[in-house]
């Protein structure tokens, strides 16, 4: 089936200098920065750093953890698949909220019973410190990172599009606001951020689908009744995004299970003051996200419908602008800019949230748990997470202009698939199982981690995509359905070789801790 | 409200009722997400139905998808509210474990 435009691309203000777009976004810099310069005065301590002093309430909380993790790669990613391919896109719709729950059931009290900044204090904790730190460090930079280039490259494409700035320019001055939140306000800034970012994206994408929906009596059925009766039947069934049901189902698990090990949203439970506050906190985000990605359906549709699969693509070949565009068709310039304005705001509080994460592997996990143990909790951990923060600062903005041009659209995949086979694995295995050891940890963190980025290099996503060769020796696109139930075995055989002896009263402790949380915390 | 056995032995029953919702409601929810991607994989045909014009079994089945994740999360916040945190809050806190 081929999607058909009737009429050619239609005429369009992306591309050109949008005044609207850059008052929007200059406002939201300068709440942003209000709001940093006001966190800055009551971040004095690491535990106000990595989390807020534990203040959040679960309400914030979940606004916060919907922030995180609503990225430009939903937004406006998953309305430019829905509009380009129909249903296809709702393949990420469902698989990206659907972790959710797991998070709520299997990680989110015992993690923040447990621990207490990342989630490698969780892994550590009955373990060697050292060994399992360095794994865990391992696992958390590699999800950071090439989530980070995947946000950065995304950032300075869709900016140069939309605000007409050049590619550079829009990469230093997400990094610059990236580098000021979360240096200066640390994760009280950072929530913060993430609460009007969610606000705004959630506020912006309703707008935009309750203008769409009046056009069709608010009868979602009526609009995708006019995509079909334009684009044919095939828009509402599955189609050739799942010509391999094995990709279908290892992309699945990446996206269910990786959920569970982004290192920027499990921070996030540290943020609340108990157990019971996380557990409220993942219920609101499990509702707004859920929520939110109802909503992609009706953009992407509606971009189908009113702009056109071609009109789309001959702007931005990944169909990333369906939703600008949409906005564009709807209420004209101004609401362009606004969405526009939204859609980098979403991006920077992303940054600003995986930042942090990243600083905080380095300085909590690294510094002071490997290097230096007599620094914990002191003025020179603060001092190294900062330090940290600008170092990953400059390095996304160095990664952000090297890789320009490039397709990074797998990153984000290869992100979940890291965090799905290094991270989470080892994680549930550390809160669960009494015979975990050591060698068990480092080893099922370094399968899952190096098994992904080695199993990706030779999949179809770089050896076909990236470097178009005709061929690639690795047949699935996503390598999850691999790497997860390797990590998990790996993880459990190694512990089993390897004596680990945790008595009755050590395991009751470990109960205790984890049910309780800890005593004169 | 109280319980037979000492601190410990009431905590590890608690645990594993806890550990056996987790459980349990982690099942369901694979079982739902990776029956809808076999449906995607499987059985596109039946997907493409309409269920009325406009709307294919796919595109209910996909929202019904989101429906069940707030279901889910809905009924473990309430068996956590209602009878986990007020077992964990009845049990002994200064008997030391054993």
């Amino acid at each position: 089936m081929i999607l058909q435009t009737p009429v050619p691309a239609a005429q369009t203000a992306i591309g050109q200098p949008n005044t609207v777009a850059m008052v929007f976004f200059f406002v939201f810099i300068a709440i942003t920065l209000g709001i940093t310069y006001w966190a800055a005065r009551r971040t004095r301590t690491t535990e106000h750093f990595y989390a807020a002093g534990r203040t959040i309430s679960p309400a914030q909380n979940g606004l916060a953890l919907a922030g995180d993790y609503m990225s430009a790669a939903s937004f406006l990613g998953i309305a430019g698949l829905v509009s380009t391919t129909g249903f296809d896109g709702l393949i990420y719709s469902t698989g990206w909220l659907v972790g959710w729950p797991v998070v709520l059931f299997l990680i989110a009290e015992p993690l923040r019973n447990l621990g207490k900044y990342t989630f490698a204090d969780v892994v550590a904790l009955r373990l060697k410190q050292t060994p399992v730190r360095l794994a865990a460090a391992i696992g958390t930079l590699s999800t950071v990172i090439f989530y980070l280039i995947a946000q950065m490259v995304g950032a300075g494409g869709l900016i140069k599009l939309m605000f007409g700035l050049s590619y550079e320019t829009a990469i230093i001055i997400v990094g610059a606001a990236m580098i000021s939140y979360v240096l200066f306000g640390g994760m009280i800034a950072t929530t913060w951020v993430q609460i009007v970012k969610a606000v705004l994206l959630l506020g912006g994408a309703l707008l935009l689908a309750l203008l769409v929906l009046s056009r069709f009596g608010f009868n979602p059925a009526a609009q995708f009744g006019a995509a079909a009766a334009k684009y044919g039947d095939g828009v509402l069934a599955p189609g050739q995004l799942v010509s391999n049901p094995w990709d279908a189902i290892s992309l699945g698990m990446a996206l269910m299970f990786g959920t569970a090990g982004l290192p920027h949203i499990l921070m996030r439970f540290y943020t609340v003051p108990d157990a019971r506050a996380a557990r409220t906190s993942v219920f609101y985000a499990t509702g707004l996200i859920g929520f939110f990605y109802l909503l992609t359906f009706v953009l992407g549709f509606g971009a189908m419908v009113f702009v056109g699969p071609d009109a789309i693509r001959a702007i931005d070949r990944g169909g990333n602008m369906a939703a600008p565009l949409l906005a564009e068709f709807i209420g004209g310039t101004a609401f362009l800019g606004f969405i526009a304005a939204v859609a980098f705001a979403t991006i920077l509080a992303v940054v600003a949230g995986l930042a942090l994460a990243g600083a905080s592997a380095l300085s909590h996990d690294l510094w002071v748990n490997v290097v230096r143990p007599s620094a914990a909790g002191t003025a020179e951990e603060l001092k190294v997470a900062r330090v940290a923060t600008v170092v990953l600062g400059v390095a996304a903005v160095i990664f952000g202009i090297t890789f320009k041009g490039q397709n990074v659209a797998f990153m984000v995949s290869l992100a979940f698939a890291i965090a799905a086979s290094g991270n989470f694995p080892a994680l549930l295995m550390a809160i669960f199982w009494r015979r975990f050891s050591t060698a068990g940890a480092v080893a099922s963190i370094l399968t899952g981690t190096f098994g992904t980025l080695i199993l990706i290099w030779l999949s179809p996503t770089i050896q076909v995509d990236v470097l178009h060769r005709t061929e690639a020796w690795f047949p699935l696109k996503n390598p999850a359905l691999v790497t997860i139930p390797l990590a998990f075995v790996v993880g459990i055989v190694v512990s089993l070789l390897s004596s680990a002896t945790v008595t009755d009263v050590g395991q009751a402790h470990h109960e205790r801790q984890m049910h309780m949380g800890t005593t004169g915390d | 409200m109280t319980q037979p056995g000492t601190a410990t032995e009431q905590l590890r029953a608690l645990a594993r009722a806890r550990g056996r919702i987790a459980g349990v409601l982690t099942a369901v929810m694979i079982v739902i997400y990776f029956g809808f991607i076999a449906l995607i994989a499987f059985n596109k045909e039946l997907l493409a139905r309409k269920v009325v014009p406009g709307l294919s079994v796919g595109i209910l089945l996909g929202a019904l998808v989101i429906v069940a994740s707030w279901l889910l999360t809905w009924f473990y916040v309430r068996w956590a509210n209602t009878h986990y945190d007020p077992a964990l809050a009845a049990i002994d806190r200064t008997e030391a474990p054993k």
